[in-house]
């Protein structure tokens, strides 16, 4: 075959593969089968909460379910949909030939589906999988973890490993593999999003890959790390996984307000305002990102000096947030709008994110976080940033740019059809938590007090309505790529950069000469 | 791919993957050594010091602390465990000796650690033992009692605003497991 030769046959053309687009459809589809995995064990612990009392799973399995649900759609359905993404549009955005290091893309991605299957598979082991809560917090999943906890720590290891190596991958691809003329500031701010976010990875990865190691020595090999009965401290646990943790609920959401900075102008048909902001404001969140951990740990007991620095340096953390949706806000103000699917999904996201951010906020504040710390307050905030921010940055993303890649435009109303439903289902499932929250639900329970039934029945409901509403977005992407309207090269009228200079579909090998920009 | 672009990415990936390792090992070497000296210094969650040698200190007859004393078993150990009185009053500057006794109910020998904290944090770093029983694990065959003693100072420099003191021991279960039985 000659150098321009097209995807090989077969199965083993996505074994073998190394070409940036199709790692990034493999990503992309694995995550969408996490996302649904996902939404199964959500809809369990739903199930079970539609009314109080004990009625569908025991608790024990409750407590696996609340676990497997977060691990999941952390680790298996929005990072993997960003490096996914980061895949297809990367090369694509700045005009290289493919990634950096397309064999290490090939192992960063086939790594994971075992990694999964290790995870996953724990919950049909003896003990049962791990039930310890997403944030596997010592002594519950070193001294009284089921057995299966071992399988959980290299399913672990393995993801870190992945995530480690795609983050190198899009770092020595964006430094290094940039058309002539594409500076650093004239990137877009996707490109720039995911530059910082790789950094956080590389720097934050290897802390909870260490934190895992020690759980590990705890159990195995007699060491007392989170043993205070041989010296070791629980709390110097909680230090660890958040020093990791922190940075990653950046690593899910900087990204998305890389999607956001471009699909808005695009509707908007002016050009973004305040770029240069809009990249110090992404950097100062990443820089800020690691020194506000405790401040998931305001009730352990720190020293009011800890409590208050802490507080203050996570609300300094809304100043570089708020210049970006003040950017995003001033870029729709007096722009000609249309509302496509890609678009209603980027509104959506500046709206809810931004009421996610202030319940974020309120967590901030030390003295109050006292009422509302492990309460539904907590997972109401939590999932006002990661569904409406992270996910409908991930919908808003496939739809704004899968004709690009399928060649194909989506259905305006069916698209429009999954955002309305996705849009309401999710605010009746997570807008009443915030009011059990402050009421004084504790969250992680499979019962509850009788005054929190109604609220619980809604949210349930609305959780059943999102749920399906996301199997509807699966035939809608199927139907696009199978029988949309041909897309041209332009697909948006108003959208700029070197992918829109491609062809629809985007051909297998693109700027294998690079463009002048 | 020209040859000076791959020797950039190169030296990128060897960068990146050393970042990677050191941030592993910052885990080990930074963190969790940081950490123990943090609460050395600052006596967060209560840590206590190790034996105290004891000085010259001068009696500070004019102040009084009331040293209360608790005890608490963690899952898994069954003693009878429990100060000899709950609380003492104190002046600071002299050594005091309290004790607790345990007692082993089972019909094995079983071999405990109690590890102490002291409540408010900012009296743990002035509330020194010259001698302790959470110095050393103890063991105690079948039905056997022991009283086990404490020699304690506080610091005449403790904090004006603190007047009482709690000492909390908590026994953990160390004994040796007679086999391996794999994973817990």
């Amino acid at each position: 075959m000659g150098e321009h030769h097209g995807p090989a046959k077969g199965l083993t053309r996505w074994l073998y593969t190394t070409n940036h687009k199709d790692i990034g459809s493999m990503y992309l589809w694995f995550s969408f089968a996490m996302f649904l995995l996902g939404g199964v064990f959500a809809l369990v612990i739903r199930a079970e909460l539609f009314e109080p009392g004990l009625q569908l799973v025991d608790p024990g399995f409750f407590n696996q379910m609340t676990t497997m649900h977060g691990l999941v759609m952390v680790f298996g359905a929005v990072m993997p949909a960003f490096v996914g993404l980061a895949n297809w549009l990367i090369p694509m955005m700045i005009g290289a030939p493919d990634m950096a290091l397309p064999r290490m893309n090939n192992w960063s991605f086939w790594i994971l589906p075992f990694a999964f299957a290790l995870m996953v598979s724990t919950l049909f082991m003896d003990g049962g999988g791990p039930n310890f809560g997403w944030t596997f917090y010592a002594p519950l999943s070193t001294e009284y973890a089921p057995p299966s906890v071992t399988f959980f720590i290299f399913a672990v290891h393995i993801m870190g490993a992945s995530s480690i190596m795609g983050a190198i991958n899009v770092i020595a691809t964006i430094l290094n593999m940039r058309a002539p003329g594409m500076t650093l500031m004239k990137m877009p701010l996707f490109v720039w999003t995911w530059l910082i976010t790789a950094y956080l990875l590389i720097a934050v990865m290897p802390v909870l890959a260490g934190v895992v190691t020690m759980m590990l020595f705890d159990i195995h090999f007699g060491t007392s790390f989170f043993d205070a009965a041989g010296g070791g401290d629980p709390v110097l646990f909680q230090h660890v996984f958040w020093f990791f943790g922190h940075p990653e609920v950046y690593i899910m959401i900087l990204p998305a307000f890389g999607i956001a900075s471009a699909i808005i102008p695009t509707f908007a048909r002016k050009p973004l305002f305040g770029y240069a902001s809009m990249v110090y404001a992404t950097a100062s969140i990443a820089i800020l990102s690691f020194i506000v951990w405790a401040h998931h740990m305001f009730t352990v007991g720190i020293p009011l000096a800890g409590e208050l620095f802490f507080m203050y340096a996570t609300m300094l953390i809304a100043v570089p947030t708020g210049v970006k949706v003040f950017n995003w806000v001033t870029t729709m103000f007096r722009g000609s709008i249309t509302f496509e699917t890609p678009m209603l999904f980027s509104i959506a996201f500046v709206i809810l994110f931004t009421i996610g951010g202030l319940s974020g906020l309120m967590l901030a504040i030390a003295p109050a976080d006292f009422q509302y710390h492990d309460t539904y307050f907590v997972v109401a905030h939590f999932h006002y940033v990661l569904v409406p921010g992270a996910i409908f940055s991930i919908f808003a993303a496939v739809y704004y740019w899968l004709p690009k890649w399928s060649g194909h435009y989506v259905n305006e109303t069916l698209g429009k059809t999954h955002f309305w439903l996705s849009f309401v289902g999710l605010n009746i499932t997570f807008f009443p938590m915030h009011f059990v929250g402050l009421a004084g639900m504790p969250r992680r329970i499979p019962d509850y007090a009788l005054q929190f039934a109604d609220f619980n029945m809604i949210s349930t409901v609305g959780a059943f309505i999102f749920g399906f509403s996301q199997v509807f977005f699966l035939f809608v992407v199927v139907k696009t790529i199978r029988d949309g309207k041909k897309a041209d090269a332009q697909v948006w009228e108003g959208a700029e950069g070197l992918e829109w200079t491609v062809e629809s579909p985007a051909p297998y090998h693109t700027f294998s000469t690079p463009p002048k920009v | 791919m020209s040859d000076g672009m791959n020797r950039g990415v190169k030296q990128q990936v060897v960068k990146l993957s050393l970042v990677a390792v050191g941030m592993f090992a910052f885990v080990f070497v930074v963190m969790v050594p940081l950490y123990d000296l943090f609460c050395e210094v600052t006596g967060l969650n209560g840590k206590t010091g190790g034996p105290y040698q004891a000085e010259q200190i001068v009696v500070d007859e004019s102040r009084t602390i009331n040293v209360q004393m608790m005890a608490s078993n963690t899952d898994g150990i069954v003693w009878d465990f429990g100060p000899s009185q709950f609380e003492v009053a104190v002046h600071p500057g002299e050594s005091v000796r309290v004790s607790y006794t345990a007692t082993n109910p089972t019909n094995r020998t079983m071999t405990a650690q109690a590890i102490p904290s002291v409540l408010p944090f900012r009296a743990a770093s002035y509330f020194h033992k010259t001698e302790c029983f959470c110095f050393n694990q103890q063991v105690l065959a079948p039905g056997e009692t022991v009283e086990m003693p404490i020699v304690f100072i506080v610091d005449p420099a403790l904090p004006d605003n603190v007047s009482t003191i709690t000492l909390s021991y908590m026994l953990f279960d160390v004994t040796p497991e007679p086999e391996m039985t794999g994973a817990k």
